[in-house]
């Protein structure tokens, strides 16, 4: 039983925590009215991807992977899922700037952040 | 030269992009011309490098000299040369087309940014179509996604920052889900390039990893291409988007989500694990179905034109996936010829949406009566394509459906086929109905006369009225097209 716990939850605390990180920022996402907190959903949930890619890529044990000298051996951790993250958090970065900004023009033209205000407002006009 | 022409599809736009930027300063009349150039000499190379790939086999260029599976390559090979090819057709068509509209829909001081961006999505896509890693797909998708979110926004209309935010967040969970399938993917392979992955997975079709990574890129790609209960972003952002950005989207940004799809589900995955390891293709199928119906029914039931035909774009989805789902050959030849013959048709479609808005300031249907004595070019090109949309002989819009319902029919899925009929009919119901508003709408109006033709301006009008003319020409000249679409179909299920 404990075994089984074991295996299931504590021997991959790293993949539950993604999924719960994860799962919080859809929760954000999809039941938040407020936009700003929507788009904090969304980083959450992009956070969560990222921690994922780093967590698949340790090694128990290993060093930075940098170059040695020939006959040294050492054991490192993967660094291609290091480089794939840096790509994928500009990415982030551009997506958030995208949506606050176009929340600071929605708050311009309606004068409300909160969505279900916001929908009357756009059918009223 | 020509060795390079693969990566100069891409370097060269980007570089242009920035050029627009520097030049847009000095002297915003120069945007245009230097994006009309660029995405000339983009359709040049790309009609270069199909012949090429249709001579020669398949094209393959590594990146800065490394070899893959640790560099990142490109590939282009019968698919998606010719994929290539039809998006950069319908490119040079919208930028021919955005001059006037842009004139009309943009604030002069956004328009520097407006050619950049549409210089970076179309850019984004192509490169989303010729690479061959996998990772790098994700890339490209984010640039050209980006884009399109702040090309929605561009628009003076207030609503479409709302669709335009609403677009992001959806985009934005289907680009997190496609994030989250490659890294499982690399987890159970330890590689990102394409063709590398196609040789490592048979080994792991049992594991639970796999299965995962297939379903979350087969979420994400489904929101990205708008296939039916994930199409949620599409109607506002089409409907509010300005006319040439609608006009780009939903011809080439659509075509370039379903090309991504397929080639995951294909080659990267065969149809080996769709249809043994995990039976998927016939729920895919019947989804596909439902998004026919489901789509032309709320096409029916719109008030605007735009609008309808953003409905109508969910519904056409769903015949490409059709073929995703039966998954012989002929079906996929119907689904190519589909993705070819609806980026012309709903291209034309929009181009006449767009003309109308700039000519009457309005797509409301009720607003549009009698509007084919004003623009009697505008709507007899609507009536070419929606024939073709809704599937008459000879148009490219019946090749397709019968070469899919053929395909159905080898299948041995009857019912499946007849469901392709009904949504011809759905169609014609939907395409009717702006015809009849057109043409006979002001039948019980008391004025006579015959209103003078005041269509909208040449460069507007060209690329509508050979879009039209091009739905007519492919479904007489099919087999023209033919000769890339078999060799295509028959690469994506495995064969030569």
């Amino acid at each position: 039983m404990i075994e089984a716990f074991y295996e299931l939850f504590l021997s991959r605390y790293n993949y539950w925590m993604a999924i719960i990180l994860m799962l919080i920022g859809l929760y954000a996402l999809i039941a938040k009215q407020n936009l700003v907190k929507k788009l904090i959903g969304l980083n959450i949930f992009q956070t969560a991807i990222f921690l994922f890619y780093i967590s698949f890529a340790e090694v128990q044990g290993g060093t930075a992977p940098i170059y040695l000298p020939e006959g040294v051996d050492a054991l490192y951790v993967n660094p291609l899922p290091h480089v794939l993250i840096l790509t994928a958090i500009v990415v982030g970065v551009s997506v958030t700037a995208v949506g606050l900004s176009l929340i600071v023009r929605i708050y311009e033209e309606y004068g409300v952040i909160d969505e279900d205000d916001l929908m009357q407002v756009v059918r009223g006009r | 030269m020509i060795d390079h022409l693969p990566v100069l599809l891409i370097a060269v736009p980007i570089l242009s992009a920035l050029l627009i930027l520097l030049a847009g300063w000095y002297d915003r009349r120069f945007c245009y011309p230097i994006s009309l150039i660029t995405i000339l000499l983009q359709f040049g190379a790309a009609i270069a490098i199909l012949l090429e790939v249709m001579r020669e086999g398949t094209i393959r260029y590594h990146l800065g000299g490394w070899a893959p599976p640790l560099g990142i390559e490109l590939v282009i090979d019968s698919f998606n040369g010719f994929i290539l090819a039809v998006i950069l057709f319908l490119s040079a068509a919208t930028v021919v087309y955005a001059r006037r509209s842009v004139e009309k829909e943009i604030d002069p001081e956004k328009r520097i940014s407006f050619y950049v961006l549409f210089q970076l999505l179309v850019t984004g896509l192509v490169g989303m179509t010729i690479t061959g890693d996998i990772f790098n797909l994700y890339v490209f998708l984010e640039i050209s996604s980006i884009a399109t979110y702040t090309l929605i926004a561009s628009a003076r209309r207030p609503r479409s920052y709302v669709a335009s935010f609403n677009y992001l967040v959806l985009g934005s969970i289907a680009a997190g889900f496609i994030l989250l399938g490659i890294g499982n993917l690399y987890v159970a392979t330890g590689t990102l390039n394409m063709a590398d992955l196609a040789l490592l997975l048979p080994a792991s079709y049992g594991l639970a990893t796999v299965h995962t990574a297939f379903l979350f890129l087969l979420i994400g790609f489904s929101i990205k291409v708008a296939f039916f209960p994930l199409h949620l972003w599409l109607p506002d952002a089409y409907t509010e988007a300005p006319s040439a950005v609608t006009v780009l989207i939903s011809t080439v940004m659509a075509k370039v989500s379903v090309y991504a799809l397929f080639r995951i589900v294909f080659t990267v995955f065969t149809t080996a694990y769709v249809i043994d390891t995990f039976a998927v293709t016939g729920f895919i199928l019947f989804i596909a179905t439902v998004a026919i119906i489901a789509g032309a029914v709320l096409a029916i039931a719109q008030n605007d034109l735009k609008r309808m035909l953003a409905y109508s774009s969910i519904s056409q989805i769903g015949y490409i996936m059709f073929a995703l789902g039966v998954a012989n050959q002929l079906a996929l030849e119907g689904g190519l010829l589909h993705i070819l013959g609806h980026a012309v048709m709903k291209g034309c479609l929009f181009m006449v949406a767009g003309l109308i808005i700039y000519r009457m300031g309005t797509s409301q249907l009720s607003d549009l009566k009698g509007v084919a004595k004003t623009m009697p070019i505008s709507c007899a090109a609507f009536a070419l394509a929606g024939a073709s949309m809704i599937g008459i002989p000879p148009t490219i819009g019946f090749m397709s459906k019968y070469y899919l319902v053929l395909g159905a029919f080898e299948a041995g899925q009857w019912i499946y086929a007849a469901v392709l009929l009904v949504g011809s009919l759905l169609a014609a119901g939907y395409i009717w109905r702006f015809i009849e508003i057109a043409y006979f709408g002001d039948h019980h109006s008391e004025d006579r006369r015959p209103a003078p033709a005041r269509e909208g301006p040449v460069s507007m009008l060209v690329p509508m009225v050979a879009l039209a003319l091009l739905c007519l020409f492919l479904g007489v000249f099919v087999e023209v097209v033919m000769e890339a679409v078999r060799p295509a179909a028959m690469l994506l299920l495995g064969g030569a």
